[in-house]
């Protein structure tokens, strides 16, 4: 098997930022003293003159991005997703939802595996939060092949976009020759009959391992990968309820609001069978390596095999 | 200024100010105060100074204007009515179910540059406007309008930060300065005082006006064009209820809408006043 090639999407983030620069003239990229943690810095360098950072002051930042906006600019306003939903979210709803402007949202270290910096900065809540202003898009793709794909597809997409990277380099599962993106509709990323996995962001690849576990014990499931949350693909959803009458959702988000929230409202419309969700509970983060506290918290292929099969019991 | 344009803009004025009393009390509810405050201010940009055409309402050469307190939108929408930019009679739905007309500023309403009320926002979005013509080197200028009581959030002062950092030349803020926010004096509530210093402490060159004088308008909008280096806030000592009698200086006209009773005295004061100035 070959090596497995790891990347963090905040670095494709930047790195499609300047790539796609030279196409789109009205691409500006705003920051809030983040650049080299978001990875902006990378078009910074290459485009010094279309990069504008507004300073530790993301409220003002998001409104400057409305501005920019509502002048035909597509700026990219980028920070960490704490501060860019967290922080700013009423200036993100009123300023820039509200108007429906085309603005772009590039929030980094989203979710707990922001690691050592502790429960202050790991963002669990901003799906939920994004997810309930009207028109808003949110995107969270797995890999760096998806992150890349997405922010040329939130460039082509005419309203506000919120997308989600994050620090920890996770395996890049996706072919970039073959790969392609399209807005608002989930990827079968494997067949199945017991059950259907759904995963968003880096527990997609969790989901995608978890699934071959899964089969060597005889347990067929099923991995769709959910990289654009609103809107979210309820065709493909109600189709897996009908087809394998359980589902598991993954996300490095809290189970309240996001991923997992998002597919039962779903389900329960269309076909309501059980949901089981998989996410950061009710409770904050601390402190530790990002991979141990994914394990900690459950996010991994260990827990998803183990929640799949506790499930199927029932 | 020359007098006959001065005694133009004072009916057109007037006008706006019976608009923002009508608006009010049809919807049984708004801001007459703020409105009034800021009626020849507005009345002053869209009429003589700002570069708008309502037959091509989103032209990309034009000037903007961001009504950051955009409580007075009763204001904004009157001056856009008489600009022409949708009918006088709109005024009356103001704020009612399936009318045009929001009770906060909408950027889908014809001449609203940007949709704001959420306080300390409009601002930051101004910024964005300036920052684009400075980035396409477009020659538009940007006006956002604040209240005195507004600048207590701390939103305004990052993009008062930004502004000066970032050479927003093209940028005007204009902070009505009547006094009065909703809990009382703005000197007892969490005074901003003092707003003159505080501005130029932040880099903007700072002019004072008296907003109800169209000759001290025109003064500090010529000023603030000499101005090639910094930002512009001109902070305009201003009445609130300004040309109704018994809304001015009233703390409880921010945010009641006129009964019947008031509406007729209102408006029989202000078309006293038209009718003065059209002898």
């Amino acid at each position: 098997m070959a090596d497995v090639i790891k990347k963090a999407t905040r670095e494709s983030y930047g790195e499609a930022l300047k790539e796609l620069a030279e196409e789109y003239k009205d691409l500006i990229v705003l920051d809030a003293d983040l650049a080299a943690a978001t990875k902006t810095g990378i078009f910074k360098k290459a485009y010094p003159d279309r990069f504008f950072d507004c300073g530790i002051a993301e409220a003002n930042m998001m409104g400057v991005a409305a501005g920019l906006a509502a002048c035909g600019k597509i700026p990219f306003a980028s920070t960490f997703a704490m501060f860019a939903a967290g922080r700013a979210f009423e200036i993100v709803r009123n300023s820039i939802g509200y108007p429906h402007l085309n603005v772009k949202i590039g929030a980094t270290h989203a979710g707990i595996s922001v690691g050592e910096d502790g429960a202050t900065h790991q963002c669990n809540e901003d799906i939920a939060l994004m997810r309930t202003i009207p028109g808003m898009t949110i995107i969270n793709p797995c890999d760096d092949v998806e992150a890349k794909a997405a922010v040329k597809a939130a460039l082509d997409f005419n309203g506000p976009v919120y997308m989600r990277f994050g620090r920890l380099a996770v395996p890049v599962i996706n072919d970039a020759a073959s790969y392609k993106f399209e807005l608002g509709k989930g990827v079968v990323m494997k067949d199945g009959k017991d059950v259907t996995i759904v995963a968003t962001g880096l527990m997609v690849n969790e989901a995608v391992e978890a699934a071959k576990t899964l089969e060597a014990e005889g347990i067929s499931a099923r991995v769709v990968n959910i990289h654009t949350i609103k809107p979210l693909d309820k065709e493909l959803i109600c189709k897996c309820a009908k087809e394998t009458g359980l589902i598991v959702t993954a996300e490095e988000h809290s189970i309240i609001g996001g991923l997992g929230s998002a597919v039962a409202e779903a389900v329960t419309e269309c076909c309501p069978v059980p949901v089981v969700k998989i996410g950061v509970n009710d409770e904050f983060g601390h402190s530790g390596p990002a991979v141990d506290l994914l394990k900690e918290f459950g996010l991994s292929a260990e827990n998803i095999v183990k929640t799949v099969k506790a499930a199927l019991k029932k | 200024m020359d007098a006959k344009l001065k005694k133009e803009l004072q009916k057109t004025a007037c006008k706006v100010r019976m608009g923002v009393i009508e608006g009010t009390y049809n919807a049984k509810s708004g801001h007459p105060g703020g409105s009034l405050s800021i009626s020849d201010t507005l009345t002053y940009l869209y009429f003589n100074k700002m570069n708008n055409d309502p037959k091509n309402p989103d032209a990309p050469e034009r000037d903007r204007l961001v009504l950051s307190k955009g409580h007075t939108a009763p204001a904004l929408y009157s001056v856009l009515a008489q600009k022409g930019y949708f009918s006088v009679d709109e005024l009356k739905s103001l704020r009612h179910i399936g009318a045009l007309l929001q009770g906060h500023p909408c950027i889908h309403i014809p001449g609203v540059d940007m949709s704001s009320g959420s306080l300390g926002q409009g601002i930051s979005a101004a910024c964005g406007m300036a920052l684009a013509g400075k980035i396409d080197g477009k020659s538009y200028k940007v006006y956002a309008i604040l209240g005195d009581g507004e600048i207590e959030e701390g939103q305004v002062w990052e993009a008062a930060m930004f502004a000066a950092h970032k050479k927003l030349t093209n940028l005007v803020a204009i902070v009505d300065n009547n006094g009065l926010q909703i809990d009382g004096p703005i000197s007892e509530v969490c005074s901003p005082e003092p707003i003159t210093d505080k501005f130029a402490a932040f880099g903007w060159h700072v002019i004072t006006m008296d907003a109800h004088d169209f000759d001290d308008i025109d003064r500090a909008f010529t000023e603030a064009e000499s101005v090639k280096d910094k930002p512009v806030a001109i902070i305009q000592k201003s009445t609130k209820g300004k040309g109704v009698s018994f809304m001015e200086n009233q703390v409880g006209w921010h945010g009641t809408a006129p009964n019947k009773e008031q509406y007729d005295q209102a408006m029989a004061e202000l078309n006293a006043q038209l009718k003065e100035l059209e002898d």
